[in-house]
C-alpha cells in the first residue's frame, strides 16, 4: 500500500537539515510519497525507518529478470489488471516444451523446428524465447543432464522442470551460467531447492497442490530471504489453471498482498493434452489474463501468427500508438510503374488499407510516411500529415525509385489535393474513397 | 497462513437474452463477474458458440471449409449441415451478398433464402445484414418480418439505421435487436441509448461492439469490452448491460495470416491450419475480454471454442 507524505513523515527525523535538498523534511516526504525522490536520499533515516518504508513503497509485483545476454527477459512489474488503467509493462513469453520421455529423434525434430519460427512483425522480433525442459520422476540425473546441454544448445533461456534436488543440481552444472529458470520447488522440498537455486544465483518457480499450498511455501522461501520467484500456477485442469492465475495477479494488484506478487508461468502441456487448436485458445486466454510464461507444446506459424499478433496487441502502452516503419511497401507484385498509394503510419490504418489493397490485386506502391503514429484526420489537424510532409517524402524516397506518377490519397484529406499538385509538379493527384472498404471498388474500376 | 481469497462482488449483472424458441433456444449473459470468474460468483449461463454461413452458400467459403459441407447443394442443406456439427449452439447468416458495392443482391432474393435456411433448422437464428447501411435498413427489417414468431436476433443496428432496423426487430416484429458500434464503449452506450428511447425494450438488445482479428489493431476491442464490462458490473451502467455478440469469423478469414496460400507463403505451412487458429485465438481472445456469444464458421474452431467453455464452465 502506497503511504501518504504524513505517514512518510513521521518516520522522518524531522530535523530539516536541508541535506537532502528539500528545504524541509515535510517537503521531502511528499515528494517521497509522489515517487520523486527515494527514501535514501535522506541521510538520517534509520535503517528500521528505511526497511519499513521500501517494503511499503515497493511495486505490488515484482520485476524479475531469467535469462543474460540476448536472452534475458524482464517478467512481472506490472501495476494494474486491465491495460486501459494504465498498460502493461511485462509481455508474456512463450516456452516450447522438451521432456526427457521423449525419443531422441522427438527432441531433435523439436530442436530443429523452433528456430524455423523467427520474424519481424510492426518492430518486434517474434519467436520462442524459451525453452521449457521437463523431466519426468523416473528419469535420472545424467539422462536430464544430457537432455538440458542439449536444449542449451539452442541458445535459448531454458526453464528446467524439475523437482528432484539432485537432478536439479546435475542440469544447473551444465547450464546455470545462462540463467535458466528453475522451476520445482514445493511444500516438501523448497529447502533443498532454494539452496540450490541460491547457489546457482536462478529464479526458482514454485508450484503446489492449491493456492493456499503455493501461498505457504513462497512465505517460507520469502522468510529464507528468496524473493527471487516465480509462482507456477497450473492447476489440475483448465478451469482451476485460469482461477489461479487470475486470483495470484489480482490478490498481489487489487488487494496489495506481496507474497503473490510474482511473475507466473503456465504450462499448457499438461492442459491441452495434444489438442493443438485447444492449446491455441488456451494460450490466447492466458495471453489476455496474467500468464508470464506460457509453456506450449510446440510453436509453429499456425501458432505463433496469432499469438504473437495478440501480444503484441495487448502489450502496447495504450498511450502511445503503433507505428508502421516509413517507407515504400510493394503490394501484388509493384514494380516502378505501379500506382502510388499513400496513407499514415498509424498501425491499425495501416493494416485496415493494406488488407484492401491487397484483396484489391492490383499492384501498388503502398507509401507510409511518418504522420505521428495518427490516424488520418488527427495527423492531419495535428500538421503531421499535411502538403509539404507528403510531397517532401515522395520528392527524397519515391521519386528515385517509381515511374509512376500518379498518387492516391485518402477521400479524408481531399483538401490537400491543390496543395500537392502544387508541391509535386508533374504528378497527378487522385483523391480515393473516404473508407478503406471502398478501395476494392475504387481500384477496379480506375 | 493460508492465502486469502478476496472475492469480487458486483451488484449488478448482465441481462440474460433469450434467442430462439422450444428446446433448442438459448440464453446469453447473465453474468454477474467478469468471463470465466466463476470463482467470485456463480455463472448462471454459458457464453454460446454460433456457426456463420451466408448467402453465397457454399462458393463463398474459403476450401478448407467447403470441404465439411460435402454433399449439400440447396442453402437449406447447407444450414442442416452447418447445424449439425460438434458444438453449435446457434446458426449464423450473414447477407454480404446484398452489399451493392458487391454482388448487390435484391431483398426479395435474399429474403427466399433467409425463409429456406429458417424452415431448414430449430436452431435459434442470428441473421447479419451487408454492411451497408441503406440497403440493410431496407432488408432487415424484410428479415424481422419473415422470421416472426422465431424470436430471432437481427443484427447490424447501426446508429446510421437504427430507427428502421429497431423499430421493425425490435418494435413490429418483436424480434432481438443486434445494435453494432465500432469498438468504442461511448459509441455502444449511445446506440443503447437511442435504441431504448425508440421504445425497444433494453432487455431484448444485444450488442456487437465491433471486433478485429488479433493483431489487427485488437488492443482497443479489449480495451472496449473490459470496460463497458466494468461499468455495467461496477457501476451498475444499465445502458450497457446488454450481452455482447462478437462476429469473429468475418474479421480473421479475410486477413492474410489466414488466406494466404501455401504457395505463396510456403513456411507459414498449411493454409487450413492457420485460419482456424486465427479463429480460434481471437474468439477465446473476445470470450475472455467480454463476449456473451461468438459467431465462427470452420468446424473445427466451433468445437474447439465449445470445449473451451466448457472447460472454464
Amino acid at each position: 500500500m502506497a503511504l501518504t507524505g504524513i505517514q512518510i513523515f513521521k518516520l522522518t527525523p524531522k530535523k530539516n537539515c536541508k541535506e537532502c535538498g528539500c528545504p524541509t523534511c515535510m517537503a521531502f516526504s511528499m515528494k517521497v510519497a509522489s515517487g520523486a525522490l527515494k527514501i535514501e536520499q535522506c541521510p538520517h533515516m534509520s535503517e528500521d525507518a528505511i526497511a519499513q518504508l521500501s517494503e511499503a513503497t515497493a511495486p505490488p509485483m515484482k520485476t524479475i529478470k531469467i535469462g543474460c545476454g540476448d536472452g534475458e527477459f524482464t517478467l512481472g512489474g506490472e501495476t494494474v489488471l486491465f491495460r486501459h488503467e494504465k498498460t502493461f509493462v511485462s509481455k508474456p513469453r512463450y516456452a516450447v516444451s522438451l521432456c526427457t520421455g521423449m525419443d531422441e529423434a522427438t527432441v531433435d525434430a523439436k530442436l530443429a523446428e523452433i528456430p524455423k519460427v523467427d520474424y519481424e512483425r510492426i518492430g518486434e522480433r517474434m519467436y520462442a524465447e524459451l525453452v521449457y525442459v521437463n523431466c519426468m520422476e523416473n528419469s535420472d540425473a545424467d539422462t536430464y543432464a544430457a537432455l538440458v546441454k542439449k536444449a542449451a544448445g539452442l541458445g535459448r533461456t531454458l526453464i528446467l522442470g524439475v523437482s528432484d534436488p539432485d537432478k536439479a543440481k546435475a542440469a544447473l552444472a551444465v547450464c546455470k551460467d545462462a540463467k535458466p529458470v528453475l522451476n520445482g520447488a514445493n511444500a516438501s522440498n523448497y529447502e533443498a531447492m532454494n539452496a540450490i537455486a541460491k547457489e546457482a544465483g536462478v529464479v526458482l518457480g514454485v508450484s503446489g497442490k492449491d493456492l493456499n499450498e503455493i501461498y505457504d511455501t513462497v512465505a517460507a522461501l520469502e522468510k529464507a530471504g528468496n524473493k527471487n520467484l516465480i509462482i507456477d500456477v497450473t492447476g489440475e485442469d483448465i478451469k482451476s489453471t485460469f482461477a489461479n492465475a487470475v486470483l495470484v495477479r489480482r490478490a498481489a494488484i487489487k488487494d496489495q498482498d506481496r507474497t503473490f506478487g510474482y511473475p507466473s508461468i503456465v504450462n499448457l502441456v499438461k492442459l491441452a493434452k495434444g489438442d493443438y487448436q485447444l492449446q491455441v485458445a488456451l494460450a490466447s486466454i492466458f495471453t489476455m489474463k496474467y500468464g508470464s510464461i506460457i509453456v506450449m507444446q510446440q510453436m509453429t506459424y499456425a501458432e505463433a501468427l496469432p499469438l504473437y499478433g495478440l501480444r503484441q496487441n495487448v502489450y502496447t502502452d495504450p498511450q502511445k500508438p503503433m507505428k508502421v516503419e516509413p517507407g515504400i511497401y510493394k503490394l501484388n507484385g509493384a514494380d516502378e510503374n505501379s500506382l502510388v498509394v499513400t496513407t499514415v503510419d498509424f498501425a491499425l490504418t495501416y493494416f485496415v488499407v493494406n488488407g484492401e489493397l491487397e484483396r484489391s490485386g492490383v499492384p501498388i506502391n503502398f507509401v507510409i510516411n511518418d504522420a505521428g503514429g495518427l490516424s488520418v484526420l488527427t495527423s492531419w489537424a495535428a500538421g503531421k500529415f499535411s502538403g509539404t510532409s507528403i510531397s517532401t517524402f515522395i520528392k527524397e524516397n519515391v521519386e528515385p525509385k517509381v515511374s509512376c506518377r500518379k498518387l492516391v490519397i485518402p477521400g479524408k484529406v481531399a483538401v490537400l489535393k491543390g496543395d500537392l499538385e502544387a508541391k509535386l509538379p508533374g504528378w497527378e493527384i487522385i483523391v480515393g474513397p473516404r473508407e478503406a472498404v471502398q478501395l476494392v471498388k475504387f481500384l477496379k474500376s480506375m | 497462513m493460508p492465502f486469502n481469497q478476496k472475492p469480487q462482488k458486483f451488484n449488478a449483472k448482465i441481462n440474460t437474452v433469450k434467442i430462439g424458441t422450444g428446446d433448442k433456444a438459448i440464453e446469453i449473459g447473465g453474468e454477474s463477474s467478469f468471463p470465466f470468474y466463476s470463482f467470485d460468483a456463480p455463472v448462471p449461463v454459458t457464453q454460446k458458440v454460433g456457426i456463420e454461413i451466408t448467402d453465397g452458400g457454399l462458393e463463398a467459403m474459403p476450401e478448407c471449409i467447403r470441404a465439411y459441407y460435402d454433399g449439400a447443394s440447396s442453402m437449406g442443406d447447407i444450414a442442416r449441415k452447418a447445424a449439425s456439427f460438434e458444438g453449435v449452439d446457434f446458426l449464423a447468416l450473414l447477407l454480404d451478398g446484398g452489399d451493392p458495392n458487391g454482388a448487390n443482391k435484391s431483398t426479395e432474393e435474399l429474403i427466399a433464402i433467409v425463409k429456406e435456411v429458417a424452415e431448414a433448422v430449430d436452431l435459434p437464428l442470428v441473421v447479419e445484414g451487408c454492411k451497408n447501411v441503406e440497403k440493410d435498413a431496407e432488408l432487415l427489417p424484410k428479415v424481422a418480418e419473415a422470421l416472426q414468431g422465431r424470436n430471432v436476433l437481427v443484427m447490424s443496428e447501426k446508429e446510421e439505421n437504427y430507427k428502421a432496423i429497431g423499430a421493425a426487430a425490435g418494435l413490429a416484429y418483436d424480434q432481438i435487436v443486434g445494435a453494432e458500434s465500432a469498438v468504442d464503449i461511448n459509441l455502444a452506450k449511445q446506440l443503447n441509448v437511442i435504441t431504448t428511447q425508440l421504445g425497444v425494450n433494453g432487455a431484448k438488445v444485444v450488442m456487437n461492439v465491433g471486433t478485429a482479428a488479433v493483431g489487427y489493431g485488437y488492443e482497443y476491442v479489449v480495451s472496449t469490452m473490459d470496460r463497458i464490462k466494468g461499468a455495467a458490473l461496477g457501476q451498475n451502467d444499465n445502458m450497457l448491460q446488454m450481452p455482447i455478440i462478437t462476429p469473429v469469423a468475418s474479421e480473421t478469414w479475410g486477413v492474410k495470416e489466414a488466406s494466404a496460400s501455401e504457395a505463396d507463403m510456403p513456411e507459414w505451412g498449411p493454409v487450413e491450419e492457420r485460419g482456424i487458429d486465427m479463429e480460434v485465438s481471437t474468439a477465446a481472445a473476445d470470450l475472455a475480454a467480454g463476449s456473451d456469444a461468438v459467431i465462427l464458421r470452420h468446424p473445427k474452431s466451433v468445437e474447439t471454442i465449445s470445449r473451451l467453455i466448457q472447460a472454464l464452465a
